[in-house]
This record gives structure tokens, sequence and C-alpha cells, in this order.
């Protein structure tokens, strides 16, 4: 029974943790966001609320809770508050299986860093919790009985499960590659300087494509294109249920960088700094210097992220269409069949 | 004793009550001030014209036909990726086989144009074809 409270005692440290970093995380890239943006288009951005204007998405999320809820008389009620709570929920729930470092070690007692990280079905959770996050832009569309959203969300529909598809093929070669299911698993065959990015260069590149078109994020963001679609599936969103998607594209930007930082960027390893400090397995030293490599890495590709955002134009609906089932699909079991050739023979 | 699971669906319920705070915080401080014109479907400030619970363009389901194929595909190959080193050339030969029939889909779907977006518009005659003969 003792056992059994501590187990909860520690997860509950962890979940408050892990939902706060995800919430500060989405507050910190609108801020980077619009930061970034600015210098690239040669403007000074937010400057006025805290020092260098860093209380700036605090204080629009303040302002979205006093804004008033305006629900369209025509539209359907429940589906309409249910879609951003799904949304935003499902965005959670990604974390829970992504492993921060690798584990704790007090006493003799174990401590993971992450919810779940060692969980056997491993990836699969990811493609599943993505396939979960379809619904919740497709209800909002649906719902809001409007002609822009419900293109909006159809859309939204068809681009994420064209990307999915190539996202799961490039995940089974980084599977040949480790013979692990698992997070802990792929990021441990990636020791040293084995990191997937070089390894598995195609790979990568279909990963890192088919996540932009997941999130989507600017140039796949068709979803939501202004020039056409108004604001796409949020058009009749106000108030903090509006508030809910806005993070929730954020959350899944996180949720999307540091999988990708798992998968191909070595997670937590890098070349020659731990034989050079020296720190024992599981110790607090060893987990936070993990912690701060993973975080940069992370961080890199959100940078990454909002860059192209900047740098991209929006692409057409129907490359994108066949860009997805012309291109990265054959592209993809093309590379697992090269890496499965090439496994047999070393 | 409870398993990874028991753990993630915790996490799943905590995520979720903690975004009903978020939307009840809401719900008491906001203000709420209703009226028809507000109320009324956003249409870039024209009139809504009808409904949007329309019928859509047949090509989504289609579409939604081949990912679930497809996805399907996919599930088997985690599986098969984890054992591949042990089961060896055996394993490389059947996954194979599977993927060629999939890819013979995927092939009939695309000389069929249903992946390619923009489709010439087939020709329907009307009366009015009959009546007023077309120019070309």
């Amino acid at each position: 029974m003792n056992e059994i409270l501590w187990l909860l005692l520690i997860f509950g440290i962890k979940a408050i943790i892990i939902i706060s970093f995800v919430m500060l995380c989405a507050a910190a890239f609108v801020y980077l966001e619009r930061k970034i943006s600015a210098v690239i288009q040669n403007r000074i951005g937010p400057n006025r609320v805290g020092p260098f204007g860093l209380l700036q998405p605090f204080a629009d999320v303040l302002k979205l809770f006093l804004k008033e809820d305006i629900v369209p008389k025509n539209a359907n009620r429940f589906y309409h508050s249910l879609a951003p709570i799904i949304t935003l929920g499902v965005a959670f729930s990604v974390f829970a299986i992504i492993p921060f470092a690798s584990y704790l070690k007090i006493g003799d007692r174990v401590i993971h860093m992450g919810i779940a990280p060692n969980i056997n079905i491993g990836f699969l959770f990811v493609l599943a919790m993505t396939s979960v996050g379809v619904y919740g832009i497709t209800l909002a569309g649906w719902s809001s009985n409007n002609k822009y959203s419900l293109l909006g969300g159809l859309r939204s529909a068809a681009q994420m499960i064209s990307y999915e598809l190539a996202m799961g093929l490039a995940v089974i070669s980084i599977l040949l590659m480790s013979q692990d299911l698992t997070l802990t698993g792929i990021v441990e065959a990636q020791k040293g300087l084995k990191w997937n990015i070089f390894l598995q260069p195609l790979a990568f590149i279909i990963f890192l494509t088919s996540s932009f078109a997941e999130t989507n994020r600017s140039p796949f963001d068709l979803p939501e294109a202004e020039p056409e679609l108004v604001g796409g599936y949020n058009t009749e969103y106000s108030g903090m249920k509006f508030g809910m998607f806005f993070l929730a594209e954020y959350a899944n930007m996180a949720a999307a960088s540091a999988i990708i930082s798992l998968l191909f960027l070595g997670g937590w390893n890098f070349p020659f700094i731990y034989e050079w400090l020296g720190f024992a397995n599981g110790s607090v030293e060893l987990v936070l210097v993990q912690l701060l490599v993973f975080l940069a890495k992370m961080l890199f590709m959100v940078f990454f992220f909002i860059w192209t955002r900047w740098s991209i134009p929006r692409f057409r609906y129907d490359q994108l269409m066949n860009l997805g089932w012309k291109i990265l699909l054959p592209l993809g079991l093309l590379n697992i069949l090269v890496t499965g050739i090439i496994l047999m023979y070393i | 004793m409870l398993t990874d699971f028991g753990f993630i669906l915790l996490y799943f319920i905590i995520g979720f009550v903690f975004v009903g705070i978020g939307i009840l915080t809401a719900a008491v401080l906001r203000p709420s001030h209703p009226n028809p014109i507000k109320n009324s479907t956003y249409e870039c400030g024209e009139e809504p014209m009808g409904g949007a619970w329309i019928k859509f363009n047949i090509r989504f389901y289609v579409l939604a036909l081949i990912f679930l194929l497809f996805d399907v595909e996919v599930v088997f190959l985690l599986p098969w990726a984890v054992v591949y080193k042990q089961l060896g050339w055996f394993a490389f030969i059947e996954m194979i086989v599977f993927v060629v029939i999939l890819l013979a889909g995927l092939a009939y779907v695309w000389a069929k144009g249903d992946l390619s977006w923009e489709r010439p518009r087939p020709y329907i005659p009307s009366l009015r074809d009959l009546v007023v003969p077309k120019k070309d």
C-alpha cells in the first residue's frame, strides 16, 4: 500500500511539472514566434509588457479569459465546446511517453524522467494520439455550421491523415535501426554520434515534412489559410475556446520538436561531454545535463519551425496532396527497403 | 499495482481536468451579452446564405478509405521492424510480398486519378446543349 502511495506521489509531481512545462512552452513559443518573425521582417516585435515584452503571452491569455464567448446560433453547441477540449487535451497527452532524460536513482528507487517513457507500444502511442487530434479539428470545423470552418476542417483532416502515413513509414526505418519500440530504447541506440539524422537522412526529411503538415504549420497551414478561408476551422471561435486552439497549436509544435529530437537528433546524447564530465548513472548532475542537452535540441527544432514559417510561402492544395501521396509515401517505402537490405549485410 | 497504461490514463484525466478548469474559469470571468446579429454565422459581413452542412466533395471519402488501408499496413510494419534482425531474410521477403500487394492498390488508385486533386470536370449533356449547339 505504501509503495502505491509513493508511486502516485511521484507520478503526481511529474504530471504537474510536465503539464506546466507544456503550458510554459506554449507561452514561450508564442513570444519566440512573434520576436523571431519581427527580426526576420526587420521589426521590433512585442516590447511593452514586461522586460523585452516577455510577459506579452501571459497578458494575451489573460485577455482571452476575459473575452466574451460567442457561439453562433446555428452551431451544434455540444461539439462546438468539445472540440477545443479534445484538441488541447490530446496535445498534452503526447507528452505522456516523452522521456526528458534517462533515469534518476534515489536510494534503490529508479525514477524515470517522464510519465511512462518505457511503455511497450512506444511510438505507436504518438501515432494514435495524432490521429485523435484530427477529431478535434474536424469537429470544430463541422460543428460551427460555417462554410469556411467546414472547408478548413475537411482540408485539415485530409492533410493530417495523408501525412500520417509518410510519418509512420519514416519511423519504421528508425525502428529497423534500433530494434526497439520504446522511445528510451531508440535514444539509447543513438549513443555518441550515431544519431539517426546522419544514418537516416531521407527518413529525417520525410518525418520533418510530415510533422510540419501534422501540426498545421506553414508551409502546410492550408486549414487556416487567411486569404481564402478567413480563419479556417477556428473562424467561429472566440474567447478562451479560441485560446485553446491557439495553445494547442504551440503545444503540438513542442511535442513535434521533442519527438524529432528524440528520434533523429539523439535525444540527450551528445558526443564526448558525458565521458568528459564522468557523472555516475542515475545521479542528479547527469540527469540535469541530459535535460539541458535535450531541451537545447528541442529549442533548436522550435526555432527551425518558426524560421521556416516566416521564410517559405504556402503550398497550393493539390501540390500538398501530390507531395504527400505521390512523393513522400513511395520514398518512405523505398527507404525501408534500402534500410532492410543494408541491415542484412552488416 | 498500476501499469504504465494506468499512469497514462491518470495523466489523461489530469490533462483533461486542467483543460476543463480553464474553460470553467473563463465561463465565470467573461461577460455575456448575446444579440441576434452577433450570434449569426460569420460570412464576411454578408447575410449568411443557407447552412454549411451540405454535401461536400466525395474525394475526401476516397482519400479516407485509402488512408485506412495504408495505416493498417504501417501498424503491421511496426512489430515486423522490431523483430526484423532475428527473423532475417524470411521476414524481409514476407514483408515485400505484403507491401507489393498494397502497392498494387496504390498504383490502381493513382492510375484512376483519385490522388490528383485537379481533375477535368466530366461533360454532362443538358437540355440547353441540345437547343443551343456548342460552338466548338
